[in-house]
């Protein structure tokens, strides 16, 4: 494989009510999702199809007709656990004390940029409709991932990945990868130490709050690869690499690379393209003195006694990328690929000779930037609360008030996307994927679907006495090319149902 | 794909890369260098939150995954 492969995020943002410090968060979350979903999802809200936690695909242990017997339940879901499923195939939902955005199913990094980018903007039009609600509150959000006291809240990305492949070549060959990515991929953090004790910039937001180097967790002792398996697909052939360690981008070409030089490098680990080993001594606290070294220039030691700095070992996994795709692919190599490459390249090099240089492109330099020249400036030292806040409201997906989106609106940020497809990806899916069928099938019967996950559609049918479900676990099944002129032909859900099912 | 870098560099490297540039030019760039970084401030001034040592002692979150 290439750069391609099936992939997705999953981004908690952060929630406050404006004036109201003490506010429940999860009453604000569930604000936020469910005046996005009762304003923008029609008829009835299908319901999250829990298939891991319930045996859903035993039929006999499930019992739906309940669910569907009470239709108001649905609507008028309980707090703490809204949740809608959007015609563009994602989900939105309260997790834990967050709202959070899973973008579809997509195949490529810039697909998975454009719906990670359209979640923001489902986020804003929640949070603007929240704030109409009879008694409503401003509720703010932000795409980053820590209140700089001690709490933090995920942004994760997904990797469907072969299951023949050893789950230790993962850890050994990704490990030294995520303690390095950060250079690339980091959004920048004022504060040193999880509660921020110590002033200071640093380049990643997350880095101080991973404490193991390999576990389950995700909420607690945090690692750096995390084990959850829940492949969401068959699990003889696939496994979903769950990535907890990233950073909220809000930088395109930050996230572009976070996820393109990610999903090149499994794909070496994948084909045991990878015979080097690149294995750093202590990973956790490499982890955390690269974060804490904004001038890049603090080395790691490997375990074959090399000391690299971070962008130096970056560039050896660039090198070998580049051997790997030309072996297998050579000339070939798809567009994607070759552009991956060519920038991770450019930025790899430019951190190297002039860190500064790149804050058109990576969200650590372009916050760092801003807050050098207030440092400047304004004579400011680094524990001024005024820098806390640039950083605290770079974040900020308001495009009036985030600093972030002020920068882009200067022209002194990079696009990979414009806004057109930015919003089209809002309400449209991936084609490519089984998010297509999701969404065309919200979007054109949202009365027949009772409920949906990342693996099923379930249709509740006219003069049908128990729920249909349509499995959905092969991830690139149930694609345009696949169903598009099916979903075109049927007028409703039963013809469709009908077809599937001759 | 490199792009062109349209922001200014920091001073320290303004002068290193200006160096060679007639001594007029250099004062004239470092001014529309400096003005170009006004803007941007200035702008930014403009929508931040008002207490800042307030706001940022109020944004508390629960911690999440």
């Amino acid at each position: 494989m290439s750069v391609r492969r099936v992939m997705g995020s999953e981004v908690e943002y952060g929630i406050s009510v404006q004036g109201q410090p003490q506010a429940n968060p999860m009453v604000a979350s569930s604000l936020v999702v469910n005046a996005y979903a009762s304003a923008t999802v029609r008829a009835r809200r299908a319901r999250w199809d829990f298939e891991e936690e319930f045996p859903l695909r035993d039929a006999r242990g499930f019992d739906m007709s309940r669910q569907v017997a009470d239709p108001t339940q649905l609507t008028d879901e309980d707090l703490g656990l809204a949740n809608a499923i959007l015609t563009n195939g994602a989900r939105l939902y309260v997790d834990h004390a967050h709202p959070e955005f899973s973008t579809p199913e997509v195949t490529t990094p810039l697909d998975a940029v454009r719906w990670d980018k359209a979640g923001e903007q489902v986020m804003l039009d929640a949070q603007r409709r929240a704030a109409t609600l009879p008694n409503g509150q401003p509720i703010l959000l932000y795409k980053n991932n820590t209140d700089g006291k001690g709490a933090s809240y995920g942004a994760h990305e997904n990797y469907l990945m072969r299951r023949s492949t050893p789950f230790a070549d993962i850890v050994k060959h990704l490990t030294p990868f995520f303690v390095s990515r950060q250079v690339v991929c980091g959004a920048g953090r004022v504060g040193i130490g999880q509660d921020g004790r110590d002033s200071g910039f640093q380049l990643s937001q997350r880095a101080d709050f991973f404490e193991v180097e390999v576990g389950l967790e995700t909420t607690l002792k945090r690692p750096i690869i995390n084990t959850r398996d829940e492949p969401h697909a068959d699990p003889e052939k696939y496994r979903r690499l769950h990535v907890i360690i990233g950073d909220a981008n809000l930088a395109e070409v930050s996230s572009y690379l976070k996820l393109g030089t990610t999903s090149l490098v499994l794909a070496m680990i994948e084909d045991r393209f990878l015979t080097r080993d690149l294995s750093v001594e202590g990973p956790v606290s490499a982890l955390r003195a690269v974060s804490h070294d904004p001038s890049l220039q603090h080395t790691v030691t490997l375990r074959d006694g090399r000391t690299l700095t971070a962008v130096q070992l970056q560039m050896e996994y660039l090198d070998l990328a580049r051997k790997y795709v030309e072996d297998r692919y050579g000339a070939d190599a798809d567009d994607q690929t070759r552009d991956v490459l060519a920038r991770w390249e450019s930025v790899l090099d430019r951190l190297e000779r002039d860190p500064m240089s790149l804050s058109a492109e990576l969200d650590w330099v372009a916050k760092l930037k801003l807050l050098e020249q207030y440092r400047d400036r304004d004579g400011l030292e680094w524990d001024d609360a005024k820098l806390a806040l640039i950083d605290l409201q770079y974040s900020d997906i308001r495009p009036e008030k985030g600093l972030y989106h002020r920068l882009v609106r200067a022209g002194r940020i990079e696009r990979l996307l414009d806004d057109a497809l930015v919003e089209s990806a809002m309400h449209d899916p991936p084609t490519d994927t089984r998010a297509y069928f999701r969404g065309r099938c919200l979007e054109k019967y949202p009365d027949a679907v009772a409920a949906a996950s990342w693996d099923s559609v379930i249709l509740d049918l006219p003069g049908r006495e128990s729920l249909q479900r349509i499995p959905t676990l092969d991830p690139l099944r149930g694609s345009q090319a696949h169903v598009g002129a099916l979903l075109d032909r049927c007028e409703n859900a039963e013809q469709m149902f009908t077809a599937l099912t001759r | 794909m490199a792009q062109e870098q349209k922001q200014p560099k920091r001073s320290s490297e303004t002068e290193e890369t200006v160096e060679a540039a007639p001594e007029t030019d250099v004062a004239e760039r470092k001014e529309a260098l400096d003005s170009d970084v006004d803007d941007i401030l200035d702008e930014i001034d403009d929508v931040l939150e008002a207490n800042a040592e307030d706001f940022v002692k109020s944004f508390i979150q629960k911690g999440g995954q």
